[in-house]
């Protein structure tokens, strides 16, 4: 007889039931009560067959266990002692992969100085002020990425603004998008547009042009003033939530055609998630809001030490928890951490890279240089091509092999490598000075977060299920309107 | 799956990988199939058919290949229609002494 053990998996609770989440398959199964008696019979040791039918005889027939067994040896969250699944072979992505996200640096300038700032502080990568790349991005270079863009890209593209102050080149953002609506059509190809300001440059004009032409906007905010105020000011050291909010109201009244969402910034400062997201979808009435740790090397006093990540994990879980109440009764919350990863655990989202940084999406510095994403925009280093040549398909492919979850050994034994896969290349390359590193020094909070968001998708599956649905009946109204 | 209720998509395709195999599976040698392994077919008469063995190697596969006929027809199932030599025609091979030299003569037989 041979011995059976347990294979990996991570075990939760959520509304009163025990699930399974599988790795590394990514698969959600609920267990039932002779499906946890096997699993815990096993919990350190190996027994074969027999012995667990023996063992569990007082509380189950033995034809049910046997049963059992053969349900978790076909899930692979149980197998055979001796035959080890082994990680799958390292498949790289098919070639050419579509370009489906283009992230423009339409300036790497900027009018506010954010102390945090990872573009402009110790952390940057490239020397925007005595560099040689141009501050501004031209015309004819916005021109050539989209051609790009509509030329690699499937039906449907996407095109993202972004900066330095994406705002500060306002006339290349809005002649761009003039031409490539018309390039779109042409070409037969579907494209929108999106764009991350810090709102200060916000005006009448610009926002009726940003409701018109339908274009996603997220705003860089931190919150309530003295929030906003701590790191978030001008070159003179004024605060700037002042000047912008009153903008940010206007934008939000008028601009109603695409919700609107902020993107914090979370530093060891300024952890208090619960104020934030109040004030910006109360006082300002954002639709969505989401929050990121700041990143940046861990000497800087701004940095979020593993205390603080512990603060920020019991923050979000009691908005977590908010969010999972309302979702129960149906009605929409905008913390929108949760929902971004309960769409990826409800796919059953399964990495071989942390992101589409350099694989569906690409950035562009001012002068027309592709990087693997925004963060890298003009560094030579992370240079994949350019907008006049082309993506360099030889580059990128060796970055993806590289970077791909097989060769980053500390992430093998980890059960929520599915979903993280390492984390941001940008953060690991602040952090390590190399961006083929994992960002170990957040594993304890990933596997937290990851954590908490299955909980709620389990209590979710109980409670609601319709709610869970709704993200395929989201993605087949998508795949229908093509 | 009774015991495991598929809760995400991922979970779903896994439960309909499980229904398309019915936990039987067509493996080569090589793979290292876990034991305890029952192969069907020639491999129960000790002549391993055309695929490489465990190890590998090729050796000690069917040779000449024309013993086949033989091997597979008496031994156990072959998969092409080969005379059914215990009822309706024993004496198909009567004129194929040596497999080797001889297979020619081996013809075809129909319906009487």
């Amino acid at each position: 007889m041979f011995a059976l053990q347990r294979r990996e998996f991570h075990q939760f609770q959520g509304g009163g039931r025990e699930f399974l989440y599988l790795v590394p398959s990514a698969a959600v199964f609920e267990l039932d009560e002779p499906g946890r008696a096997v699993l815990d019979f096993l919990d350190g040791t190996t027994c074969s067959e027999d012995c667990l039918v023996d063992g569990l005889s007082a509380r189950f027939p033995a034809p049910l266990i046997r049963e059992t067994i053969l349900d978790l040896l076909n899930a692979r969250a149980i197998g055979l002692e001796h035959l080890q699944d082994g990680e799958g072979p390292k498949q790289l992505p098919m070639m050419p992969f579509p370009l489906n996200t283009l992230v423009l640096n339409v300036t790497n300038q900027c009018n506010l100085a954010c102390t945090y700032c990872y573009e402009y502080g110790e952390d940057k990568i490239v020397d925007t002020e005595h560099g040689q790349q141009s501050k501004f991005m031209s015309e004819t270079t916005a021109r050539e990425a989209v051609d790009l863009l509509l030329k690699e890209s499937g039906r449907v593209a996407h095109m993202t603004f972004f900066g330095g102050e994406t705002l500060l080149n306002f006339p290349v953002l809005k002649s761009t998008i003039a031409y490539a609506r018309a390039q779109a059509a042409a070409a037969g190809k579907t494209i929108d547009f999106s764009l991350t300001t810090n709102a200060t440059l916000l005006r009448t004009d610009i926002i009726e042009f940003l409701a018109e032409n339908e274009i996603g906007v997220t705003i860089s905010m931190d919150g309530p003033k003295d929030l906003q105020n701590k790191f978030r000011i001008f070159h003179n050291g004024a605060g700037s939530y002042e000047v912008v909010a009153p903008k940010i109201k206007e934008l939000l009244k008028t601009h109603r055609t695409r919700p609107i969402g902020a993107r914090v910034t979370l530093t060891s400062e300024t952890i208090d998630v619960t104020r934030i997201y109040r004030h910006l979808t109360e006082e300002f009435g954002f639709w969505e809001v989401g929050f990121a740790p700041v990143t940046t090397s861990p000497q800087q006093q701004y940095a979020i030490s593993d205390h603080g990540f512990d603060r920020m994990l019991g923050q979000f879980r009691e908005l977590g928890q908010e969010f999972l109440e309302h979702a129960v009764e149906n009605r929409h919350h905008g913390f929108s951490n949760v929902k971004d990863t309960l769409e990826e655990i409800h796919k059953g989202v399964s990495k071989a890279y942390p992101c589409g940084a350099g694989l569906g999406l690409l950035g562009v510095s001012t002068d027309g240089d592709i990087a693997v994403c925004h963060r890298f925009a003009g560094s030579d280093k992370h240079k994949l091509g350019t907008v006049k040549t082309g993506i360099d398909r030889a580059a990128q492919a060796d970055f993806l092999e590289q970077h791909h979850i097989a060769d980053k050994t500390d992430c093998h034994t980890c059960w929520a490598r599915p979903l993280c896969s390492g984390g941001c290349y940008h953060e690991a390359h602040v952090r390590y000075g190399t961006t083929r590193r994992p960002n170990l020094h957040y594993c304890e909070w990933i596997r937290g977060w990851t954590d908490t968001c299955l909980q709620i998708y389990g209590e979710l599956a109980v409670r609601n299920p319709d709610f869970i649905a709704r993200f395929d009946r989201d993605e087949a109204r998508a795949e229908a309107v093509l | 799956m009774t015991h495991l209720k598929p809760i995400n998509r991922k979970a779903h395709r896994v439960v309909d990988l499980t229904k398309a195999n019915d936990g039987r599976d067509v493996v080569a040698l090589q793979q290292l199939p876990a034991p305890p392994h029952f192969p069907l077919g020639c491999s129960l008469a000790f002549s391993p058919g055309w695929e490489a063995d465990s190890t590998g190697g090729t050796a000690g596969l069917c040779q000449p290949v024309e013993r086949d006929i033989f091997d597979c027809h008496l031994g156990c199932f072959w998969p092409a229609h080969v005379p059914d030599q215990l009822n309706h025609s024993p004496n198909w091979t009567g004129t194929c002494a040596t497999a080797q030299k001889d297979w020619r003569k081996l013809d075809l037989v129909f319906p009487g």
